[in-house]
């Protein structure tokens, strides 16, 4: 809740209705339910109880593309499949996003050279958003894409997309804040080489 | 009754048309007359000595040396070669292979492709097996019910498991390489 974070007195809210719209709408991203590959393992994964996409809002995966406003494209794309990728992102109503999720989606992956079949990369079909690479990426790194997607929709000026007045940059990177007395690497091996001293069995 | 008995039954059965044995490879094999395929095909099912009911695969192997330097020592002329794994349910464990050679093109004409007989009537596992050799490798499958691609689109060019086969610079506004 940044966005309403001190807005609050006396029971009144203070924003802007660009603000609140896009804060509606980077709540609840509804996925459409499409995985082409392996991927597809991982997205579920990230949609069931231990990784919870659900926490973010984009847990509902609809059945149609025309209830879905954020296609994650989970797995290879081949030529055969590419044509029905584009229909299905056509048919998504306006503002909608893409997740190119591992590898092949990136850029074709291990496919690139002999994969004869095999789209190189979603971006040669529909337009992406976010890239999320690996083979295939952890549901964190999906998550992590997500989260992109939603600094993109925080950043819209439009009601429609297409017209994002600036590229997002990224607020969260992932990286972590080590506590003091890990800040340094010569500090972190001190502290494990302590903790191992400490877990040797008493003699 | 072991892979010997069973290639001399059938070279006592079919006389020439039955060639080159690989009696001493791991999966012993005959290599068949694509003239007599349907027959030969027809016996190895109904014969109550051999029995094999099943026919678990049919797969095709490009035999092409690409690389200009590497052809002499090859070991092969270029060639095709579509290959049939038997089994049986009367005898379990009971295994063959037939092979049949053909040559790449037909008559020597390249885009025109070779041509052997269907065995989709004789196991019906062969109907699909054969559209995936048809598609993949480019043999054409005469008295096949549904000679259509399996895999790729209909509108494709070329049977990409072909060694000299290009790869298409776009298919349909997507590039491909």
């Amino acid at each position: 809740m940044g966005l309403l974070e001190g807005a609050m007195e006396d029971g009144f809210v203070v924003t802007s209705l660009e603000a609140a719209v896009n804060w509606a709408r980077e709540s609840s991203l509804w996925p459409m339910t499409f995985g082409l590959a392996c991927c597809a393992i991982e997205m579920m994964a990230t949609g069931a109880p231990r990784y919870d996409i659900d926490r973010f809002g984009a847990g509902a995966f609809r059945a149609t593309p025309r209830q879905a406003d954020l296609m994650i494209v989970a797995g290879t794309v081949n030529l055969k499949m590419a044509e029905r990728v584009r229909r299905l992102y056509n048919q998504m109503p306006d503002p909608k996003f893409v997740i190119a999720m591992g590898a092949c989606t990136c850029g074709g992956g291990p496919y690139f050279k002999y994969g004869y079949n095999v789209a190189k990369g979603v971006d040669l079909v529909v337009p992406v958003d976010v890239y999320v690479p690996g083979c295939p990426p952890r549901p964190e790194a999906l998550l992590e894409g997500l989260m992109r997607v939603q600094d993109k929709i925080r950043k819209m000026r439009e009601y429609h997309k297409g017209q994002t007045a600036e590229v997002p940059l990224p607020a969260r990177t992932g990286g972590v804040l080590l506590p003091a007395e890990l800040a340094t690497p010569e500090k972190s091996f001190a502290f494990l080489t302590e903790n191992k001293e400490r877990a040797k069995p008493a003699k | 009754m072991t892979v010997a008995d069973i290639i001399a039954l059938l070279e006592q059965q079919f006389g020439p048309a039955v060639a080159a044995k690989g009696t001493d490879a791991l999966d012993p094999f005959v290599t068949v007359d694509p003239a007599r395929l349907v027959e030969v095909a027809a016996f190895l099912r109904d014969d109550p000595r051999l029995k094999f009911e099943i026919l678990n695969d049919v797969s095709g192997v490009d035999y092409l040396e690409t690389d200009p330097k590497k052809v002499a020592k090859a070991g092969f002329d270029p060639h095709l070669e579509i290959v049939y794994h038997l089994s049986s349910f009367s005898v379990p464990g009971r295994r063959f292979t037939v092979k049949v050679v053909l040559p790449r093109w037909k008559d020597g004409v390249a885009g025109q492709l070779p041509e052997v007989p269907t065995l989709s009537g004789v196991w019906r596992t062969a109907d699909w097996q054969e559209r995936e050799v048809y598609d993949l490798i480019g043999v054409k499958f005469l008295g096949h019910p549904d000679p259509t691609r399996i895999l790729m689109n209909d509108d494709w060019v070329g049977h990409p498991l072909r060694k000299d086969y290009e790869f298409p610079l776009e298919y349909h506004g997507i590039r491909c390489r």
